[in-house]
């Protein structure tokens, strides 16, 4: 204990001012002036601040500065415990959810992966599903960045928090000269965006309630819904492009919105080799997919086969995870394809999950390089993107990391075999929750939900979200023997 | 003139060797005493030595009195800080520097008189670039030259057997080849200057040095030499400055590999090259290496480094194995006139490219390019006719009235017409105007002088 005084110390501090987010609820709840919600969330606030309180007592005389080890330590402790406070009002306020389901949710919640285990969402309190969509918006874009960002008090900062959520391979390049101003950028970034979301839904026909939750998940690219038929509820083509165009949006690198702003041009953006394959690959997909769509005789006009293709192109492979239609009644090619699609195509520093495009075109263009090294054996040629060389321990950070991840995924693929589920629904599950898509196929497809796994399956999964949302090695470094050696 | 050169390096030394033949007063600024005493046992100039940027060095040497300062030591800082002291210190009319990086050209105001004072910007990577990269252009050339703005260009070629021309003599040319306007100004043959007159017959294998007007480059050279077919596939062999400008030069137009034998220089020529041009590591003179990459399908294959043997070696071993051309880079001139012709199809001197640019600011009168051939023996001159008859002793006279010193041939005349600078292929009775440029070949280099005489215009003129 001594040893991590400094990591729980921060916990501690983390915790406490997590807490507050339970006041957004709390004040819906009040204007319902129902006494046993109130009692609920009150109870929750009460006791994340409480604990939080307590632990910042006893580990007050810590005053070390964090270092690598610590950070690492930190960021796993706080996406670990987090979720667990954030489970606390849904376990009393869904009936018959349990522990581990709600804890699931929490955790699908904050890691923005957008798997529910709940069923009957529309009529769930309203309070429940703010708070679920909620901690979409907090973790989306990461917890330690937003605490970094607009909690200087709490003295965090430095690389290594950064390092140990950022997503992307390349994280030492810094935008500004503080990270506590970088953090910031990117907070007020998505701030903008997700105001002009609000605005944009609202106009679209939204209630301000659904508004400002859909905003929540669709910025966050998590995919929670307040009804059971996500978008389809609605069925409105305004609301379906807005999300459309918000859904690319927040899978852009934020940085890069962030380079925008500064520079007062939009040549960081269009300049950027990732986001043109980003753009590429969805409109291409969307092509294809309309295609295969219309063709399969699905919907009666082009128009809209056009409107629910790009719907569920962007959204699973942005890795939301909302959907208008049960996709998996369209050509098998298509779920498969979009399933494919969520793994990679994110940017690296948005909010969505999987491997992130930016690791991808790396791995495209090594492998283009050793083609050309088999007929030019003396060739020199680095691995260059957007003109500039890779270093080659980033190469070497990117080939470790496809192969954990594969690795994970096989494994975790195993143990949901191992524990009695189907084929399609155990891949596909892994698949959903490790690059934090959300609706995967079979029995967790976009008609069905997770409500049907065991506690233990529902386990698997949660650790699987957490893992890619921490992109892996942040996670399992903790169980290297290396870790834990002084 | 008093000149001070900054700097005895190759530059240095190949700019203060053609301007001494001009009969000026040369300084030679450089730290290094050996080099300095090199070069005043063999040219007759003074060597100064120390550190060119500090104005006592700089007194020493004489600037108060200098009308041009060039700068051509190897570092860019070096050179615009000399210049700006030149400048500002001694109040030199005229100063030159040589600078590599390209950025320093994009910001013109740099270079002003606010900035770091600089007339002119010499860049003998540059120039020899765009000597290559002319020849790659025009693949049946031995040189390509441009006057006024690319209106006229001169082109050494050598004759092929079984061409439109071959066999011809001069004055049957325009019956051959009617639709081209060109100007046979000197044959070469056998090394050997031939005299170039109406009856004289051309040969296969004669060099011959032709002026054309813009738009019939290509057709005088498919006349004289047989249609090469255009360069696609280019193997440079050294990366260092001229193998990257000239790699940069060739995207989108050719395939190019580019051969360099330090590792970290390849890596960083790999950066800054597009990926589709592939950087070998490895020596030019290796042959399995150039086997390996297929030297035999080689359109053009280009020696660039810095060391003439290796570049000679290279490009002779290149031949051998089946490169359709070959082109090397050579400073010593002893070598440039050995190889070509010979092992080697061009022999590319880096001093004779820059020196043409450099030479057009000593030159007196009119003079508005001057260009170096056959590496430096003969010279083409580019000069503006002004005045009027009674001052200049070009205006109002007949081409054949002209004092010109013999072998001098006029070459081209552009005049604007209609408003259009257009290049007019002379005749013995054609009137010389005011404003005309025209362009003079000259056998050898010592001509020059009386000939920038005719361009001087009178006292009396203004």
């Amino acid at each position: 204990m001594q040893r991590f005084d400094a990591v729980f110390f921060m916990l501690a501090r983390l915790v406490t001012v997590f807490s507050l987010a339970f006041l957004v609820p709390l004040v819906w709840t009040w204007a319902d002036d129902d006494l046993k919600e109130i009692e609920i969330w009150l109870g929750s606030f009460l006791a994340t601040l409480c604990c939080g309180l307590l632990l910042w007592a006893l580990t007050r005389r810590a005053r070390r500065e964090l270092d690598v080890r610590d950070g690492f330590l930190l960021v796993n402790l706080v996406w670990l415990v987090l979720p667990a406070f954030a489970a606390l009002p849904l376990y009393f306020a869904v009936p018959g959810i349990g522990w581990s389901k709600a804890y699931f949710e929490a955790m699908s919640g904050l890691t923005a992966t957008g798997a529910t285990a709940i069923a009957g969402l529309d009529l769930l309190d309203p309070a429940a599903n703010i708070w679920r969509c909620l901690l979409q918006l907090i973790g989306g874009l990461g917890i330690m960045l937003l605490a970094v960002a607009v909690l200087p008090f709490l003295g965090l900062g430095g690389m290594q928090l950064f390092k140990a959520e950022m997503p992307g391979p390349m994280k030492d390049t810094r935008l500004t000269p503080r990270i506590a101003e970088t953090a910031r950028g990117l907070w007020s970034v998505y701030f903008v965006l997700s105001a002009a979301c609000l605005l944009a839904y609202r106009w679209g026909g939204m209630s301000w309630q659904d508004a400002f939750m859909h905003m929540c998940t669709t910025l966050g690219l998590g995919g929670f819904s307040s009804h059971d038929r996500s978008f389809g509820y609605w069925n409105s083509p305004v609301l379906e492009w807005t999300a459309v165009v918000f859904m690319s949006l927040a899978g852009i690198n934020f940085a890069r919105y962030f380079m925008v702003w500064r520079q007062r041009s939009v040549r960081p953006l269009w300049r950027d080799t990732e986001v043109r394959a980003y753009a590429l690959i969805l409109l291409a997909a969307t092509v294809v997919v309309t295609f295969m769509v219309w063709r399969g005789g699905q919907y009666d006009t082009f128009g809209i086969s056009l409107r629910e293709a790009a719907f569920q192109v962007v959204s699973v492979a942005t890795t939301t995870g909302y959907a208008t239609t049960d996709y998996l009644l369209w050509p098998t090619f298509v779920p498969i394809l979009l399933l494919f699609l969520g793994c990679f195509v994110s940017c690296a520093g948005s909010t969505g999950g999987g491997i992130k495009l930016v690791r991808m075109l790396i791995l495209i263009k090594v492998a283009r390089r050793e083609l050309v090294r088999i007929v030019h054996p003396r060739v020199v040629n680095p691995v260059a993107l957007g003109g500039a060389t890779v270093p080659v321990n980033v190469i070497w950070a990117v080939m470790a990391y496809m192969l954990i991840y594969g690795g994970s995924m096989v494994g975790l693929t195993l143990l949901l075999l191992a524990s009695g589920l189907d084929v399609v629904t155990a891949f596909t599950a892994i698949i959903a929750c490790l690059n934090n898509i959300g609706p995967g196929l079979g029995k967790v497809g976009p008609a069905g939900n997770y409500a049907v796994l065991t506690d233990f399956q529902v386990w698997v999964c949660t650790f699987a979200m957490l893992l890619g949302r921490l992109e892996l090695l942040s996670v399992l470094v903790l169980l290297t023997p290396q870790f834990w050696r002084r | 003139m008093n000149i001070i050169i900054l700097g005895a390096g190759r530059v240095g030394e190949s700019v203060a060797e053609s301007l001494v033949s001009e009969q000026n007063d040369i300084t030679v600024i450089d730290p290094d005493p050996e080099r300095l005493h090199l070069l005043e046992d063999r040219l007759e100039l003074r060597g100064v030595v120390g550190n060119g940027i500090q104005p006592s060095v700089l007194r020493h040497a004489g600037a108060q009195d200098a009308d041009m300062f060039v700068a051509c030591s190897t570092l860019d800082e070096t050179n615009l800080v000399a210049c700006k002291v030149a400048h500002d210190v001694f109040s030199i009319p005229t100063t030159i520097a040589r600078i590599r990086s390209p950025e320093f050209l994009q910001g013109e105001e740099l270079l002003e008189p606010g900035g770091f004072a600089v007339n002119k910007v010499i860049c003998p990577e540059a120039s020899v670039t765009r000597y290559i990269h002319q020849l790659i252009e025009y693949p049946e050339a031995l040189q390509v030259l441009t006057f006024s703005q690319g209106q006229a260009y001169l082109l050494a070629v050598r004759v092929a057997a079984g061409s439109q021309l071959a066999g011809r003599t001069i004055s049957e040319f325009s019956a051959h080849a009617p639709d081209v306007a060109m100007r046979v100004v000197a044959v070469y043959r056998r090394e050997q200057e031939t005299p170039c007159e109406a009856g004289t017959r051309v040969l296969p294998g004669d060099e011959v040095f032709v002026v054309v007007d813009r738009q019939h480059v290509r057709a005088a050279l498919h006349a004289v030499a047989n249609v090469s077919e255009p360069v696609r596939r280019v193997m440079i062999a050294g990366g260092g400055r001229v193998g990257l400008r000239l790699a940069r030069s060739l995207v989108g137009k050719c395939e190019v590999k580019l051969i360099e034998t330090d590792r970290r220089r390849c890596e960083y020529l790999a950066e800054e090259l597009p990926s589709s041009m592939l950087v070998l590591h490895g020596d030019a003179s290796d042959e399995e290496l150039l086997m390996g990459e297929n030297v035999g399908d080689m359109d053009l294959f280009v020696a660039l480094t810095s060391d003439d043997e290796d570049n000679i070696m290279a490009a002779m071993l290149a031949k051998r194995l089946g490169a359709r051309r070959v082109m090397a880079l050579i400073n010593r001139r002893a070598y440039a006139d050995m190889m070509q012709g010979s092992a080697i199809d061009i022999a590319v001197s880096p001093s004779q490219a820059v020196i043409g640019e450099l030479l057009t600011h000593v030159r007196r009168g009119a003079v508005a390019a001057v260009h170096s051939l056959r590496r430096g023996a003969a010279e083409a001159l580019e000069g503006v006719a002004h005045g009027d008859p009674k001052t200049s002793q070009l205006v109002g006279r007949r081409i054949e009235q002209l004092h010109l010193p013999a072998g001098a041939r006029v070459g081209a005349i552009v005049r604007a017409v209609d408003g259009a600078a257009r290049a007019l292929m002379p005749h013995h009775d054609m009137l010389i105007e005011s404003g005309d440029h025209i362009v003079i070949y000259l056998p050898h280099k010592r001509l020059v002088r009386e000939v920038e005489r005719l361009f001087q215009v009178k006292a009396t003129f203004l």
